[in-house]
Parts: C-alpha cells; structure tokens; sequence
C-alpha cells in the first residue's frame, strides 16, 4: 500500500515539477524545479530497487550538474518576458519536433522487438543473490568494457576541450609559487648592512 | 522492531505498524541527536574559549549547560524579518533545506550492530548525496535575500564544495575498494580484524586518506579555516546575513548536524565505528555506542581544535589544495588501492 501511495506522490511531484520547468517565468526557479524533478525521479528509482543509480542520479546531477547550471543561471540578468515574445511563431516547429519525439518514443516502446534472452533478464532491478550495484559493476566491467571506456574517453576529450577553449595567459600576472616561497631562506631574504650613522643606505 | 511487532500484535495493519514503529524510533533518534548537538555546540565554544584562555559561556545553568538552550529560545522568540526584496518563498524554504538534508543523512549512520534507522544496500553513496546536496540551502539562501554578501557567498559556497566533493568522493572510493560494500554496517564490520588488534583503516595503508578526508570535510561543512562562505571580515557573515530569529537558527542547527554527520563518517570510514580499540575482555564489556560516540567526539574536538588554531585560507589558496593537492593524491591513492586490493591483498 505504502509502495502505491510513494509511486503516485513521486510521479505526481515529477510530472508536476517537469511542467513547471518551463512554465516557470523565472529562470532560477526553472532550475530549482529541475532539481526536484531528478530528486523524485531518484526516489521512483529507489521504489524500483535500483538504489544505485537513484543516488547517482542525486550525486552527479543534483550534486554537480545542477549546482553549476545554478551557479550559471543566478549570474544571468534575463528578462523572460522579452525572450518570450514572438515565441507564438515558433510554436509550430516546437510542436512538430515533439511530435516527432513522441511518436519515436511510441515506436521504440511498441515496435522494438527484444531477444528472448534480453527478455527474460529484464525488469529484474535486483537479480537475485547480488545487491544491484554488483550486478550492475558485473555488467558493465565485462560484458560493456569497451563502452564504459570509450564514454571515459569522450567525457576526457570534453574536458580537455573546455580546458583548451577558456585556458588564456595574461601577461604580468603575479602568480602564487608555494615551492619557491617554502625555498625561500632567511639569507635569501634579508640582506644585512651595517650603516654608519648620518650617512643613510 | 519490537514495537513494530508489539502493534502487529494488537491487531493493526503490517505496515501501518510499521510506518508507525518507524515514525517514533526516528522521533527518538532525532531528539536524542538535538540534545547531543546541544551539548557539544556547548563544548564547541569551551575548547574555543580554553584555547583563547577565556572562561566561555558560564552563567545559564552549572558551568554554563544550559546556554545553548537559552540560545535556542532567544532565537525562537525573536521576530522573523524578511527583507522587502527577498524571494520569499525561496527565502523560507533554504533553511528548511539544509536541517532536512542534514537530519536525513543521520538515517544511514549504524549507531552500533543492528542500531541503524535504515540498513540500505548504498549507505555510503546516501551520505555522501545527502552532504553534497547541502550546499543548495547555502545557494538557495543566498540568492533569495537578493543583497550583495549573501550572494557572493553562494558563489563562493558553490565552487568550494563542488571542489571539495571530489576529493571525498574518491577517498570512499578507496576505501569502499577496501571493504567492498557501500553499505556502511559492512564496512565498520570489515574493520573487525581477527586477532586482538582491530583492523581500521587508518592503520592499513589507507592512512593517508584520513587527514585529506577530515580536511575536505572541514570544507565541505564550510567550517575554519575554510569558512570563506561566512567569512566576517569580508562578507559581514554570508550568506545568512539577511536570516534571523528561528530560519536562522536553522542553518545553525543544520550546519553542526552536518558537522558532526562529518565526524561520524570519518570514525565510520577509518576508525572502526562502533569496535573497541581492542579485542580483549575490559574494551569489549563497553557497548559498542559509546566506542561510537567517544571516536565522534574526538573528531569533533578536532575540528574545535582546527577552529581555535588555523587563520582562514585565502580562496586561490583554498582551490589550489582541493585541485592541485587533495585531488591528485587522492586518485593516485585509489588506483594505487585498487592494485593493493587486487595483486597484494590475496597473497597476505
């Protein structure tokens, strides 16, 4: 019963807080309906029994993603409104694009057809014997080695990327060196001079 | 549990029994964290009051054990403003964020065999969402009191604990590499050790794991010296400038229930949990509890002790040992435990 009563409020908070994602006027409070919608999202994972992948789900996109798109989003000054304005003569293109959307969706739900082996392991969050953050490191570490590694390699290449494109260097910046400064000694520091008194340095 | 069957008995529904079992125990938990809060928020400001040779706080009550709860009150009966330009809403709802998520992360926390509210397969990875999680109250807040300080400290609270989130996200790798489970019962249990002398942690060669793990704790709790979030002499005091009264006393409460959620997991991590220093007859008599609370409360005199001694790190400085220091040390340290676990463990 309980199970019933968490599933519907996840999903009702889910589905409600997605439409006020971008029916929200304020961008900050778009983001902030964002984050409560992968919250929920994570709690329909944990009701499913992938417990793993609901607090990685909270980890790396409500932990990290979302406080950088906050970050991002907060130092903006937009005035929704202005952006808003004319966005009736794009309505049928955005509709075209979702209706594109949904009938792949429907198509993938309905006409995909699985292998029985594929079939018969699905739906099983939990497999029996093994806790599912085992199950799914035995899958991924074996079976999908490659993949796992060449989504490394991807995520390595973006990084490295946005490194290159914002990495500029000034001229005269005055940067901190603790090395030399834990090198420094007092005899390169202080230069003693015995000053004869009325004659100055 | 007993109560849970006590009510089954009586007749009531499973898992309305349940529900209700489960209710009151995390009534019980919750009051008996806030008491223990009380008193070490008090024992706070006498080790900081010792160090500085001053006597701290000792009018309410014998030695001053009533202060923190005159404190309380002061807060609860002041009035609340809320500043003309605030996001109301928003406002309101950051303290509220950050208490919720530092009670919630206490449910995972095995007080001692068996003593837990909730035994979750990914204990581990809980705690560390719930303690990353806690920096949209700070951002939240900032941002809502729409006055400068309070928003360049949600900026700098952002950067600081993302930064240092990494670090500790790879010191539980290694030693969720150690023990082989996320769940956090199993790893205080995997320090058990067979002879006399416990196996912790922190006499493995995941030593050096635990002083980069206390210090990206002090940063992640934004306490000194990395309380650049809060520093006085720039930001007048963060981003709760705008707060007072009873919000304010929330992210009070919420700061030190994390705090001490911090000292908890590096006792968990590293110093056994709940296991006697010894496996011998005198240390094992001890409930597993008070080993529990005694490693908790050494972690937080630590942290009071840090607090009293060390001047607050300037920001690139702050960066530059979470990126430049704590985060290559630490990764080597997983691989390097990864090989450990794998090539020399077996053949010891």
């Amino acid at each position: 019963m309980f199970e019933a009563i968490a599933f519907y409020f996840f999903s009702a908070i889910l589905i409600a807080s997605a439409v006020m994602v971008i029916a929200a006027r304020n961008p900050v409070h778009s983001v902030l309906f964002l984050i409560l919608s992968f919250f929920n999202a994570a709690g329909l994972f944990v009701l499913l029994g992938a417990e793993f992948l609901a607090m990685i789900l909270i980890v790396v996109y409500v932990g990290a993603v979302a406080v950088l798109f906050l970050f991002v989003v907060m130092m903006l000054d937009i005035d929704f409104a202005e952006l808003k304005r004319g966005s009736l003569q794009y309505l049928p293109f955005g509709a075209l694009v979702g209706l594109i959307l949904v009938a792949e969706l429907v198509m993938a739900g309905s006409v995909w057809v699985l292998k029985p082996a594929v079939v018969a392991a699905k739906a099983s969050a939990t497999p029996a014997g093994v806790t599912n953050t085992v199950a799914l490191g035995r899958i991924l570490y074996t079976d999908y080695v490659y993949y796992f590694q060449i989504a490394g390699l991807v995520l390595l290449v973006a990084m490295i990327g946005a490194i290159v494109l914002t990495l500029r260097s000034r001229p005269g910046v005055r940067r901190q060196v603790i090395s030399v400064q834990n090198a420094r000694t007092a005899a390169m520091a202080v230069d003693m001079h015995d000053l004869k008194p009325g004659e100055g340095a | 549990m007993q109560l849970a069957n006590f009510l089954s008995g009586l007749g009531w529904n499973h898992s309305l029994a349940w529900f209700v079992s489960q209710f009151v125990l995390i009534l019980i938990f919750d009051v008996v964290l806030l008491v223990m809060i009380a008193y070490l928020l008090l024992a706070d400001r006498k080790i900081w009051a010792a160090v500085q040779m001053r006597r701290g706080p000792n009018v309410v009550g014998p030695f001053g054990l009533l202060q923190t709860f005159a404190d309380l009150f002061k807060f609860l009966f002041k009035e609340v403003i809320i500043p003309a330009g605030a996001n109301k809403v928003i406002f309101m709802i950051a303290p509220l964020i950050t208490v919720t998520l530092a009670f919630a992360g206490w449910a995972v926390v095995p007080m001692q065999e068996h003593w837990v509210v909730s035994d979750i397969n990914v204990g581990i990875l809980y705690l560390f969402a719930m303690s990353s999680l806690g920096v949209y109250g700070i951002i939240m807040a900032g941002w809502a009191s729409n006055s400068k300080y309070p928003f360049l400290s949600a900026l700098r609270a952002a950067a600081q604990m993302v930064s240092y989130e990494v670090s500790i996200g790879f010191v539980i790798i290694t030693v969720l590499l150690f023990a082989g489970s996320l769940n956090l019962s199993d790893i205080v249990r995997a320090q058990a050790g067979t002879g006399i002398l416990p196996h912790w942690y922190v006499f493995s060669i995941l030593f050096p794991m635990l002083p980069i793990f206390f210090v990206s704790a002090l940063a992640e709790t934004n306490r000194p010296p990395f309380d650049l979030v809060e520093a006085e002499s720039e930001l007048v005091a963060g981003f709760f400038v705008e707060y007072s009264s009873t919000p304010f006393l929330l992210f009070f409460l919420g700061e030190y229930l994390s705090i001490v959620l911090m000292c908890a997991m590096c006792s968990i991590l590293f110093l056994g949990g709940w296991l006697p220093p010894l496996n011998i007859a005198p240390f094992t008599w001890v409930p597993g509890i008070i080993w529990f609370l005694l490693k908790i409360c050494f972690f937080f005199f630590m942290f009071a002790m840090v607090k009293a001694m060390v001047p607050r790190y300037r920001y690139d400085q702050l960066m530059r040992l979470g990126w430049k220091v704590f985060l290559p040390t630490s990764l080597l340290w997983v691989v390097l435990t990864a090989g450990w676990v794998l090539f020399v463990r077996p053949h010891l």
